[in-house]
């Protein structure tokens, strides 16, 4: 009790900054206990990890919710390491150090995951996926799943864990939790029948043979088995068993477990939302919440700044897509070439958050966009990295503007937007947050926005 | 004229963009008219009796073990090709596993194929990766400066039989300490370097092309093409390489 006076005094100082990430780190070099007592009172905790779909998942959660009944508190701003979840739990906290929320949802980077769990325990755990992202700065994915691996061992027995069938890494390695929730895609015809270049794990975890894909929908999620030891995809209690993609307009998905049947509709483009929205529902049904929760959840969410929110900017629309590594890249490529806009910005930087070695520009399939009759303003701290990517991909030289300057590659990208038409803006994690302050200087995009 | 282009496991070594090193070598030597045939080998397929140049990629640990015993199955294949001529591109993981071993971070001794005289050993899970921009200055006559990304657990050391690839300016290379980066011996080549490194280094790209020509058409003069790209890539590489970040 003494650990939580301390914490109690700490909020109250802390709660001044009202920041994401410098309160917390200031409280964990203070007092290492502090997330497990500031979170020790939610009841139900929700934790949503995976290279991919964190964010829009853990907010489809945390809303379901709240549309259920239940205050909740939410790591909003996508600080998803030690300091950023602690920071969100002392700004939601009274000055007792008491939450003033009844349920927590926090998204967990997936490095982080496995020293989180002990300490949050989580009633829900929420695995998306795995796939390469930024390897200079994590471990490989295959060190990820080993480490997650031994950390679901160690979960309570009452904790679920829904996690991604079509996913062969990531359900190969649920199988260690004690209660699984397995979700996925029943309906073929979302998918195809080769797996992309960027695909990365498909050999099976014991046996070291390629599994055989019978339907690839992302990256090397799909519908599989191991032609020598049988292991094959489970099959999934939460399923998507109708999937009508409307590109960048989002997608209709009827979605079924149990006895229950759902049809939702989405404005969250493309089929990694569609997962995500699956992610949601499963958890949504591990926490029996009703389906018009989850429902009325996924209807009232609008894709967030840089994750295919539409704005308007004098007679065409911006449409901007975060893009952090190949498959991710690969599937807003989809949205595009379906669009076919006729410019588009690719903004490539190099600093930590987006991966300081920019060599998985090489396993994205640009090669797919040359058909398409459309200016691209290459920029970014990399753009000519990007640039000798296109050409090698055969981008005609005389389609491709170089600009490093992010604001100066706007307005040219801006100038190639016929009237009416689509700006399609592809940057880095970095990129986007200049982008998103160089639209709002400019008036285009509001000053603040709802992550 | 026509080349021959070996892709060694490309499903378990693609880490890093290795397919760009393909591609930079394809289409550089279609730029000339030459006839490029791609083949891609994987997991227990023969290796083919006509290839010119074989590019093995960087794996993860775990594709490491499935790879290094595959690559011993075909190591008298391998031999004989480097022997008759033909050039080995190795990158990261597959470099490691051309020379004589691979101790991994676990302690597991891989034996590798021994085309280069090198050891790599991983000290453990627990000491620092050689993570970075490298900038260097290549051994190899007429290619010059170097640029690319290191990432790697492994330090490799070399022997007398091998030459260093290149010399640190920027980076870590093999080991950290000794300045040295990659190794070389002959028509076989291995390098900590992705990037990945021929796209941005056509120079290096060329070298390479030439030498696999070399063993069915002599000495062959490539002519040149217009790298503005590729010059420009690489000095926007090198110049982020000596910004700290
Ligand atoms: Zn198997």
């Amino acid at each position: 009790m003494a650990a939580g006076r301390a914490v109690a005094t700490l909020t109250r100082l802390l709660r001044v900054g009202g920041g994401t990430v410098l309160p917390g780190r200031v409280a964990r070099w203070l007092c290492p206990q502090a997330l497990e007592v500031l979170s020790s009172s939610l009841e139900p905790v929700v934790l949503v990890s995976g290279t991919n779909g964190k964010t829009t998942t853990a907010r489809l959660v945390a809303r379901a919710l709240e549309i259920a009944g239940l205050r909740t508190v939410h790591n909003r701003a996508g600080a998803n390491l030690h300091a950023g979840l602690l920071a969100s739990l002392v700004v939601a906290s009274d000055l007792r150090g008491r939450p003033r929320a009844q349920a927590g949802v926090f998204e967990v980077d997936e490095a982080t995951l496995p020293s989180v769990l002990p300490i949050l325990r989580p009633r829900v755990l929420v695995l998306t996926n795995l796939f390469r992202d930024q390897l200079d700065r994590y471990a490989e994915v295959e060190r990820v799943a080993e480490a997650w691996r031994h950390a679901l061992k160690r979960l309570p027995p009452s904790a679920a864990v829904c996690y991604p069938a079509d996913d062969p890494q990531v359900a190969e390695v649920a199988q260690q939790a004690p209660v699984g929730v397995p979700f996925g895609i029943e309906d073929a015809s979302a998918g195809r029948d080769t797996l992309e270049e960027a695909a990365d794990v498909r050999y099976c975890y014991r046996c070291g043979v390629p599994y055989r894909y019978t339907v690839a929908f992302l990256s090397h999620a799909g519908h599989y088995a191991c032609p020598v030891c049988g292991w094959a995809r489970p099959r999934p209690s939460v399923r998507a068993e109708e999937v009508q993609l409307r590109g960048a307009a989002g997608s209709g998905v009827r979605l079924a477990w149990d006895g229950e049947s759902v049809t939702v509709q989405t404005s969250l483009p493309g089929l990694y939302n569609v997962y995500n929205v699956l992610a949601a529902a499963a958890a949504c049904h591990a926490l029996g919440l009703p389906a018009r929760a989850l429902r009325e959840a996924v209807e009232s969410t609008r894709p967030a700044f840089g994750r295919g929110e539409r704005l308007a900017w004098d007679g065409v629309a911006v449409q901007i897509l975060l893009v952090k590594n190949p498959a991710g890249f690969n599937e807003a490529l989809r949205l595009v070439v379906l669009e076919r806009p006729r410019s588009l910005l690719v903004a490539i930087n190099d600093r930590t958050a987006d991966g300081k070695d920019p060599s998985w520009l090489w396993d994205v399939d640009f090669e797919g966009l040359c058909d398409l009759e459309a200016h691209v303003t290459a920029s970014g701290l990399r753009a000519e990295e990007l640039a000798l990517r296109l050409k090698y991909a055969g981008w005609p030289e005389e389609a491709l503007t170089v600009e490093r300057d992010l604001a100066r590659a706007l307005r040219i990208a801006r100038q190639r937007t016929p009237p009416g038409g689509v700006l399609f803006c592809l940057p880095t994690y970095t990129a986007l947050l200049e982008l998103r302050q160089i639209l709002s200087r400019w008036g285009v995009a509001p000053p603040f926005w709802e992550d | 004229m026509e080349l021959v282009l070996v892709h060694l496991f490309p499903d378990l070594l693609n880490l890093y963009g290795d397919r760009g090193n393909l591609i930079a070598l394809r289409e550089r030597a279609r730029r000339r008219g030459i006839r490029v045939t791609v083949r891609q080998v994987r997991l227990e397929e023969p290796l083919p009796r006509d290839g010119d140049l074989f590019l093995v990629g960087g794996g993860e640990d775990r594709q490491q073990t499935l790879v290094a015993q595959a690559l011993r199955g075909s190591t008298g294949q391998l031999r004989s090709a480097a022997q008759s001529g033909a050039v080995v591109f190795a990158v990261c993981g597959g470099y490691q596993l051309l020379g004589h071993a691979y101790r991994t971070a676990e302690g597991q001794e891989l034996s590798g194929v021994g085309l280069l005289d090198v050891v790599t050993e991983h000290p453990g899970h627990n000491t620092r990766r050689l993570v970075g921009d490298v900038v260097a200055t290549c051994t190899v006559p007429g290619v010059g400066e170097l640029v690319g990304f290191e990432n790697h657990g492994g330090r490799t050391r070399l022997g007398p039989g091998a030459r260093p690839l290149a010399t640190v300016r920027v980076g870590f290379g093999n080991n950290g300490e000794d300045g040295t980066e990659g190794a070389w011996c002959g028509t076989v080549f291995g390098t900590y370097l992705h990037g990945p490194v021929l796209p941005k280094n056509p120079r290096f790209a060329d070298y390479l092309l030439r030498l696999a020509l070399r063993r069915r058409y002599g000495d062959v003069h490539l002519q040149s093409l217009d790298d503005r790209a590729e010059e420009a890539a690489h000095a926007a590489a090198a110049a982020r390489a000596r910004v700290p970040r």
